[in-house]
């Protein structure tokens, strides 16, 4: 047995590590949140040239073909610098449906400009009436001679604010709520009929409600077979909750750290308020969550980057985890700060808005929870 | 033994409810049902209306202008208050200065200051907390040297709430060093934060609030005469003020009605999907809620029920602050959960007064729920943390 990283891991996890810590501070961070277009497009670059925004893809399409568990050491050092960069929308999820289903073609017109950092793109997979379930789908295409027609509405598009390229999942056949039946559509932003609502969102991200009155897409725009889009949606999606978890673990193990240091600097009736037993066992508690969830996070990035019939199982057992241990640890870390803790000025609270926005994607602890109760 | 009201707390409670639901501004209903921020012009209006019923010195005696009410007739009136979904009036004058003011303060100070506070004139903060004193309060450091026949202070107060509003502060300052315990030699003073040397620094919350801010006093001239009681005395009045302070926040009327709200919003199905209140695991989790509230709502009137009959509260009453602000934490932790990917929207600015409903975001106030449930969190750490309060608990029930 053996759990260490690989000779090439563990380059990776150094390379994020040393940006993180040298070139991505918090105040740096708040910058770019309050920027337009949320973001830095020179970190961005950055990223495109360290070839993160190629780690997930194989070396056909340009990649650097890693798998779940190089996508994890990434996602957990991002936890930790609270970046904002659209790595989920544009690598994870609009890339990873387009390694799974677009034609040669496609590829050269889409996956390689996105890794080579030229375009922001992004899924539009949640619907207001389906909660988490992908799934149900109300936003329809139809033909019409060689092109397709769309209409519906998407909610909470991650990146929608600036993505020229929308992944569109649309129903062309069946019910709200089967499997079958969904096609997946490559939309440009500027399509006539297609408007967006940008927004901020508590975690210093981006997102947008996309509305679609009869857009009008070419045969082109559709990636793999009509009606078969279910399976790289859910894989995606699969891949977007391990990168979100990994996510959470980094911000976990922060929020622990910088409460254990806060602990240990604020003096209250003329000690170290760390000194008080009972404040020594919720911060072990604390750890014992972090350690846990990392347990579970190794679990589900091997499983995933081995395909075991697990894979599911994991990623729902990670998502469970992080939803109860990331609102537990998250919640105490602001109150060991006491009223810094609630404060914008403090990183703590936009790690726990981070932290807490996590716990409300991809299904949250109940729904991954009914999964893994069969 | 029975929990059943009077004909006449009957009849009060009718008479509060029609008030309430028929009497008050519209607009200000029609804010609070589409979580409109109020603003210091709104709740002023609001608490002259209270006034001009005669109902805004809830607490206070009627020879100070107060209602005079039973413990009962307040319970009802806060509770009807909450079921109505109005604002809570701010507490720092009426609630809080007005009392130490008419128990404590001289004649003088009474005629000064009572009226006002009761026909909301005059706005009050409250200067207790400081960067180095928190729940470790008697640590604070801000001085009040005597030079003739005035107090000068320096030294800086933090999360004060809504000082950017106030007209008058009430502190907790240090007058002597000089004291064999740090309780003593602190005293309480009224200072009008127009006088030079006071300013204000908003701090903003969590959620992009301004609600609290620090105050600073770089020698600010204080007459004498705004000393409260006497010299030496303050850590003792101040005492009884976080005491009322941590009775009043357990907000059980409040919560009931948010979580009835959030049944009723369960129920709705939103564009064509399934209901959410036939998720079993959530509605469990409401029910689960409810029983905690429930008890804690008993807990409650045992207490007004000693309270009333002349008795010292026993031992429950302690829990009411730390349990009451964990129920309001786990019912704005419900909404949230509730709102799915809607809690991720921060878009505050749609909340105001006819925002066209084709441009908002989520349904209703549901990008607004991640908001409280962040800005919530402070519930556990003002007026004494919780932890705070679980060690007096310790002490003072336990006896250990």
């Amino acid at each position: 047995m053996d759990l260490s990283l690989n000779e090439v891991q563990t380059m990776l996890a150094d390379s994020v590590e040393k940006f993180i810590s040298n070139d991505y501070d918090f105040e740096a961070r708040q910058a770019y949140a309050a920027s337009d277009p949320g973001f830095s497009a020179d970190v961005w670059q950055t990223f495109a040239e360290l070839g993160w925004t190629a780690v997930p893809f194989s070396e056909e399409d340009g990649g650097f073909d890693g798998g779940a568990m190089e996508l994890t050491i990434l996602m957990m050092e991002f936890g930790r610098g609270l970046v904002v960069e659209p790595y989920l929308a544009n690598i994870v999820l609009a890339g990873g449906i387009l390694r799974r289903t677009a034609d040669a073609s496609q590829k050269a017109r889409w996956l390689q400009p996105i890794i080579a950092g030229e375009l922001q793109a992004t899924l539009a997979f949640v619907e207001p009436q389906a909660r988490y379930d992908l799934n149900n789908v109300r936003t329809t295409a139809r033909a019409d001679g060689g092109d397709w027609i769309l209409d519906g509405s998407k909610g909470v598009v991650l990146n929608g604010n600036t993505a020229d390229l929308l992944i569109i999942p649309a129903r062309t056949a069946g019910a709200q709520a089967d499997t079958d039946g969904i096609t997946l559509f490559a939309v440009a932003a500027g399509s006539e009929g297609l408007s967006r609502r940008s927004y901020p969102t508590v975690d210093g991200h981006r997102a947008a409600e996309i509305m679609l009155e009869d857009v009008r897409v070419p045969a082109d725009a559709v990636l793999g077979q009509p009606g078969a889009g279910y399976a790289a949606l859910r894989a995606a999606a699969d891949d977007a909750t391990l990168a979100v978890c990994a996510e959470a673990v980094g911000i976990m193990q922060v929020m622990t750290d910088k409460t254990v240091e806060y602990t240990k600097s604020r003096v209250q009736f003329g000690v170290p308020i760390a000194s008080f037993q009972a404040l020594q066992h919720r911060m072990v508690d604390m750890l014992t969550a972090c350690e846990q969830s990392y347990s579970l996070l190794l679990w589900a990035a091997m499983a995933s980057a081995d395909d075991t019939e697990e894979a599911a199982q994991a990623i729902s057992a990670i998502k469970y985890q992080i939803g109860m241990a990331g609102q537990k640890v998250g919640q105490e870390a602001v109150q060991l700060h006491g009223a810094m803790g609630v404060t914008w000025e403090l990183d703590i609270a936009h790690y726990f808005k981070r932290l807490t926005a996590i716990g409300q994607m991809f299904g949250n602890a109940d729904w991954h929870l009914d999964k893994l109760a069969g | 033994m029975n929990v059943t009201f009077t004909a006449d707390e009957l009849a009060f409670r009718d008479e509060v409810r029609t008030f309430f639901r028929e009497e008050l501004p519209e607009d200000m209903r029609q804010k609070q049902s589409q979580a409109v921020e109020l603003s210091r012009e709104d709740m002023i209006r609001f608490q002259k209306c209270l006034h001009a019923k005669g109902w805004s010195g809830v607490n206070w005696p009627v020879e100070y202008g107060g209602t005079g009410w039973s413990t009962i007739q307040k319970y009802i009136y806060a509770t009807e208050m909450a079921a109505a979904n109005l604002p809570e009036p701010i507490p720092f004058g009426i609630g809080m200065v007005g009392p130490i003011i008419y128990t404590f303060g001289s004649e003088e100070q009474k005629q000064r200051f009572l009226p006002d506070i009761l026909e909301s004139n005059v706005w009050w903060c409250q200067g207790y907390s400081e960067p180095g004193a928190g729940s470790d309060l008697a640590s604070l450091k801000t001085r009040a040297n005597l030079d003739g026949g005035h107090y000068v202070v320096n030294g800086s107060k933090t999360w004060t709430t809504l000082a950017q509003h106030a007209d008058w502060i009430f502190c907790l300052v240090r007058t002597s060093s000089d004291v064999a315990r740090r309780q003593e030699g602190i005293s309480f003073l009224l200072i009008d934060m127009q006088t030079p040397g006071v300013t204000v620094k908003p701090i903003i919350t969590i959620e992009g609030d301004h609600e609290v801010n620090e105050v600073h006093f770089e020698n600010v001239r204080v007459p004498r005469e705004n000393l409260v009681g006497e010299e030496g005395k303050g850590w003792t009045y101040g005492k009884v003020l976080l005491q009322h302070e941590r009775t009043g926040t357990a907000g059980v009327a409040r919560s009931k009605y948010r979580l009835k709200q959030l049944r009723r919003q369960a129920a709705r199905s939103v564009r064509g999907g399934e209901p959410l209140a036939a998720d079993r695991n959530f509605m469990r989790k409401i029910a689960a809620t409810e029983v905690e509230l429930k008890a804690l709502e008993f807990t409650e009137l045992r207490t007004l029920a000693a309270v009333s009959s002349g008795k010292a509260p026993g031992p429950e009453s302690s829990i009411l602050k730390f349990k009451g602000t964990e129920l309001q934490q786990a019912v704005a932790a419900l909404y949230l959960e509730a709102a799915g990917y809607y809690a991720l929207p921060y878009v505050p600015d749609q909340y105001v007064l006819d925002f066209p409903e084709q441009d908002r975001v989520g349904e209703g106030a549901e990008t607004k729920t991640s908001l409280r449930y962040f800005n919530f969190r402070k519930t556990s750490i003002y007026g004494g943390s919780n932890e705070i309060q679980k060690n007096i608990i310790a002490k003072h029930v336990l006896g250990l």
